[in-house]
């Protein structure tokens, strides 16, 4: 059996796809292990969805191609929490506030506040606790 | 011995040897003191962090016709008009017109004063709108235009206080979470905040004020300020640790500086949820090394500083002065505190990480040759101590 690797994706469905039930089609066709971090749907009925997906490669991108067949963007990289470089002073204040330690002093001696996309769960407690507005959320 | 004069001879010819206050305590480790007084010139000591009683006055020049501007709002943002026609004040902690504050707990606070300074010195274009009673010579009774620090006459920073040398770890003993100028508070000590940039921090580095002073030249937010007070207050009496460092606020620095030669990076708005606005600032003071005792005194470490945990529920608000224990910015920085048996996790306002940068800046700067450094005028006082506000009945 080939290994299984964890994807974060953040999707987006816009108006015609919210009611279709892709991510039970990804479980049950494709094999997935979903961990859904957030979901909303906004009162345009607009949909965004920030989850893990577990499974083998080739079923991941199975399942990926499934997705694209409907209207559904799928985002890899900016996921529904962000931090702007620009605006982060690496003062470390969110650190505390951050329960999987996504936001940790990355370099003890230069006290570089990192933030690891990965390890967010998108509780957004950083973004109420950030003085400089650094992080938002896409949704 | 080293003179104010030799070390800017030094400086001017390129030969100055400079390190920050992160560097000098394993320099003078390896070399010895007596050695390292010789060598070193300059320590410079920064620190970056929201410091509330900032503003600027600014000076917007004449209108045709002209205005007494006796109310303005920058942005929105009320601005102090009880001084000369087109001179205003733009305080850091002023809310926006119209923000609803804490009318709705915890209130957002996104936008005021720190925000418009820090807006300023981006080179943004901002609204002006001012209002007057007219006068025979300034009959203009309204105005609104639009403008950018550029077309200021003047735009200077002037801070009551800046650069409290020590500062307290503030938790919550209470039940509910509580929104503060340290930070969010969970209940029950679940997490504490502190403020300073410790080892770095530049009255940290002169516990005694030997050598800053009102004079002393400083690096505000990039600009070449100076000290022109002690700051509101500035309390050097306090109680300090058998080193003579200062275990609570203690001293603090009256700052002013050209906002034209700032740098945006270091002039930040600040907001914290359910207490108001603020501005963060990155100050860098350079320590002129004239003999041992000033060279041993910046080698003070993070281990060496102790601050006071206080309760930030019911102890600073009722002022009532009490002290949980005190904690060294070692472990402060381990990210965690022990206060009576139980583990705390701890937060930052103050960067140290900004901080770090503008000590190394500010010492690439001198050994460039392009910050002299100034002599003070006057010594800041060591013997002053804290009043509280008595509030009394009207005399009879």
């Amino acid at each position: 059996m080939s290994q299984t690797v964890t994807k974060k994706l953040m999707l987006f469905f816009p108006r015609c796809e919210c009611e279709k039930p892709i991510i039970y089609h990804l479980v049950k066709d494709y094999n997935l292990v979903v961990n859904i971090f957030r979901a909303k749907v906004t009162p345009e009925e607009e949909g965004y969805l920030v989850l893990d997906v577990t499974g083998t490669e080739e079923d991941i991108e199975r399942a990926l191609a499934f997705v694209k067949t409907f209207n559904v963007s799928i985002n890899y990289s900016g996921k529904g929490v962000t931090r702007d470089e620009n605006s982060c002073t690496h003062c470390g204040l969110c650190i505390t506030h951050c329960p999987t330690g996504a936001l940790r002093i990355g370099d003890k001696s230069t006290r570089e506040v990192i933030y690891s996309e990965a390890d967010c769960i998108e509780c957004l407690a950083c973004i109420r606790v950030c003085p400089f507005g650094a992080l938002a959320s896409a949704f | 011995m080293k003179t104010y004069k030799q070390i800017n001879d030094r400086i001017e010819s390129g030969k100055a040897v400079v390190l920050t206050a992160g560097e000098i305590m394993d320099y003078v480790d390896k070399k010895g003191l007596a050695a390292a007084a010789k060598e070193v010139d300059v320590v410079t000591t920064a620190t970056f962090g929201p410091m509330c009683s900032s503003g600027c006055f600014l000076n917007f020049g004449h209108s045709k016709p002209k205005i007494r501007m006796s109310e303005a709002w920058v942005e929105d943002v009320l601005v102090y008009t009880g001084i000369a026609a087109v001179d205003v004040y733009l305080g850091a902690t002023q809310l926006r017109h119209g923000d609803p504050a804490n009318m709705y707990h915890p209130g957002e606070f996104r936008y005021g004063g720190g925000h418009v300074i820090e807006d300023l010195v981006a080179g943004k274009k901002l609204q002006l709108f001012a209002l007057s009673y007219g006068t025979d010579c300034y009959p203009l009774r309204e105005l609104r235009t639009y403008f950018t620090i550029n077309d200021l006459n003047q735009a200077i920073m002037v801070n009551p206080r800046n650069c409290y040398q020590n500062y307290n770890v503030a938790v919550n003993d209470s039940d509910r979470t509580i929104y503060t100028y340290m930070g969010i508070l969970e209940p029950e000590r679940k997490n504490a905040n502190y403020c300073s940039a410790g080892q770095l921090s530049p009255l940290l580095n002169d516990p005694y004020y030997d050598v800053i002073g009102v004079g002393t030249k400083v690096w505000l937010a990039g600009a070449h300020g100076h000290v022109y007070a002690e700051g509101t207050q500035h309390a050097g009496a306090c109680e300090r640790t058998p080193e003579g460092i200062p275990k609570g606020g203690a001293g603090t620095l009256a700052l002013t500086g050209d906002m034209k030669q700032m740098r945006p990076e270091f002039v930040r708005g600040v907001t914290f949820r359910g207490y108001g606005v603020s501005l963060a600032l990155g100050i860098g003071i350079p320590i002129p090394i004239l003999n041992e005792d000033v060279l041993r005194r910046t080698c003070v470490r993070d281990r060496d500083i102790m601050a006071p945990v206080v309760d930030f529920s019911q102890d600073y608000p009722q002022n009532t002065g009490k002290v949980i224990c005190y904690v060294s910015y070692e472990q402060l920085r381990s990210g965690q505190i022990e206060v009576e048996g139980k583990k705390i996790a701890v937060g930052s306002l103050s960067s140290y990480y900004k901080a770090l940068r503008i000590a190394n800046l500010l010492a690439d700067e001198i050994r460039r040759g392009d910050f002299r450094l100034a002599e003070p005028i006057e010594p800041l006082a060591k013997d002053k101590k804290m009043k509280s506000l008595v509030t009394r009945k009207k005399p009879s």
